[in-house]
């Protein structure tokens, strides 16, 4: 009507519909996945971090003359497995929560097809994208220095059955803290609590390794991820109370971040 | 699409935030196929009412509904039909203009082709620039690609051409004029008059949250005898100036202070007020700077009705 213009024959003419669900949640996924790989920091913290640490446990531990109970490659890869978990399902899933409100982003997807199912979906569906990519890599490094993991039912269960409880626990908690948080704070508070854990959660260590402190981080969700996921790869077997010790945190975050989090 | 419900029928809806009320007993109705402008000053409650249109907020009181239905408990429904852009950001800092909008795409049914559609916008060159790195118009134009790339039956704009140069903004309203063309009903918000009154089929003057004036910009300006005169003069006018110009005038002839240099005669602006206005200029000794006739716009209907400016 108003122009003639040679590109003004674009058909406008209304179609509107959603994709179906799983398409929705495969393309919000792999954009997650993408957006959290491409991040410097957020690569620095789910693979530089745990392959240093590794590499690092196995040399200081053949000095420091630490008492552990096999070969310390096997003793520190399941933990450092923990650590990449507890990195991507706690500190990157907060952070890029954090400032997807504060950018207004989930205020965008709100009126989107995308239903808040989807976008949480999604969010797993990341996390998952990513902690194989963290698995596959540190998996890979430790086995180039000898690691000799423990094979089996018990081992393969043990090591998923962790895997998945932990993601759980520590998404719960992390949304949690991107919910009730300003975007910085998320950021700052993400980080610490990670250097805390790694350093005293019995993640990497095992909590015998902690003295009589050991009983007390047992019960926190890193060294019951850690706990798994040593009975599972160097036992070869489930480790029930570390297992519903997730099982407990998962629910405690979930109804923790059911009731504070604000999606804007 | 055959249901005869109005696009959007807002029906004594009530907003408060604490003890301000931003939405006051605001009724008004949207056609389906039409540009509908919602008008008025920062903070008058536009915002507000397209949130609620766009399930966003729950009415407080009164009823919302778009397309037939509830913006909250059918948002499922009406979510895939209507496209939304909100004022400002709404994607990922790190995130690429193309690969945001390519991502909004798929989770639709039948997208746009997302290459045509960006061309349309002018967003060629920064498809590949991060969003945090794009200018306030190339965010605002991806913003409206984003509320448009689904096929929308309704979309909802607020404050599109904010921020943009004169030629996106000419651009946009082009675009929103094809929109309704092709059948899609368009909801906008503006606080620029000549963006409503070139734009839109029909407008809602909101002022405090309140429907002051409904109408198309013709009717709403309703030309004709009534005509304005505005006065600019040298040094600020004596105190008491417009009672005494609304003396000296008589009959229906409105005076409104603009500033203390401007003021805007409304009224029958021929050659006898004409020559009211200068000899009361004479009389009270102050030097008319420029004295320009013009017909009746929405900036003056507004001025009548709220006895303020729309524009700071």
């Amino acid at each position: 009507m108003s122009t003639t213009s040679p590109t003004s024959t674009t058909d406008w003419t209304p179609q509107p519909g959603g994709a179906p669900w799983l398409s929705q949640v495969r393309a919000q996924a792999s954009m997650e996945a993408r957006l959290m790989l491409r991040n410097g920091e957020q690569l620095l913290l789910a693979v530089v971090i745990p392959v240093i640490v590794l590499v690092g446990a196995v040399m200081g531990a053949d000095r420091v003359d630490l008492e552990l109970t096999g070969r310390a490659i096997d003793v520190f890869t399941p933990g450092v497995l923990a650590l990449a978990v507890m990195s991507t399902a706690f500190t990157s899933l907060a952070i890029a929560t954090g400032f997807e409100r504060r950018y207004g982003v989930i205020k965008r997807l709100g009126t989107s097809p995308l239903p808040r199912s989807g976008l949480l979906a999604g969010k797993v569906g990341a996390l998952v994208a990513v902690e194989a990519l963290q698995a596959a890599v540190i998996s890979a490094v430790a086995l180039a220095m000898g690691w000799d993991p423990a094979g089996g039912v018990g081992a393969v269960l043990g090591t998923l059955l962790a895997v998945l409880l932990g993601t759980a626990a520590f998404a719960a908690l992390g949304l949690f803290l991107a919910g009730s948080l300003r975007a910085e704070a998320t950021l700052a508070a993400a980080n610490l609590v990670y250097l805390l854990l790694m350093a005293g959660g019995a993640v990497v260590l095992p909590a015998s390794a902690y003295g009589s402190f050991g009983d007390v981080v047992q019960w926190l969700p890193s060294g019951a991820l850690g706990g798994a996921m040593r009975d599972a790869l160097i036992d070869g077997v489930v480790a029930p109370v570390a297992l519903l010790t997730l099982a407990g945190w998962a629910v405690v975050g979930t109804v923790l971040t059911a009731r504070t989090f604000k999606w804007e | 699409m055959s249901d005869a419900a109005p696009a959007v029928a807002v029906d004594g809806l009530v907003m408060r935030y604490g003890d301000k009320v931003a939405v006051d007993e605001l009724s008004l109705t949207v056609d389906r196929g039409s540009i509908t402008a919602v008008l008025g000053p920062n903070g008058a409650g536009k915002t507000t009412t397209l949130e609620t249109c766009e399930g966003y907020r729950r009415p407080q009181r009164g009823t919302v509904r778009v397309l037939g239905l509830d913006p909250v408990a059918q948002r499922k429904d009406l979510l895939p039909r209507i496209g939304v852009m909100l004022q400002g950001s709404g994607a990922w800092s790190g995130v690429r203009a193309m690969e945001m909008l390519r991502h909004v795409a798929r989770l639709h049914a039948h997208p746009m082709d997302v290459d045509l559609l960006a061309e349309r916008l002018g967003l060629g060159e920064c498809g590949r620039t991060p969003y945090r790195r794009l200018s306030g118009g190339q965010q605002q134009r991806l913003g409206l690609a984003m509320a448009l790339v689904g096929r929308p039956e309704i979309v909802f704009v607020d404050e599109p051409t904010a921020g943009m140069d004169p030629q996106s903004r000419r651009t946009t309203w082009e675009l929103l004029g094809e929109l309704r063309d092709a059948g899609v009903t368009v909801v906008l918000t503006t606080h620029y008059m000549d963006e409503a009154e070139r734009l839109a089929d029909r407008i809602h003057i909101i002022d405090h949250g309140r429907l002051i004036a409904s109408g198309s910009p013709v009717q709403l300006t309703r030309g004709g005898t009534v005509a304005t005169i505005r006065l600019v003069v040298s040094r600020p006018f004596p105190p008491g100036a417009p009672d005494s110009l609304r003396a000296a005038l008589g009959g229906a002839i409105e005076v409104t202070l603009l500033d203390e240099v401007s003021l805007l005669v409304t009224g029958p602006a021929d050659a006898t007020t004409l020559a009211k206005v200068s000899g009361w200029c004479e009389a009270q000794g102050v030097l008319p700077e420029s004295l320009t006739l013009g017909q009746r716009n929405l900036e003056d209907v507004f001025l009548e009705l709220t006895g303020r400016e729309l524009q700071p």
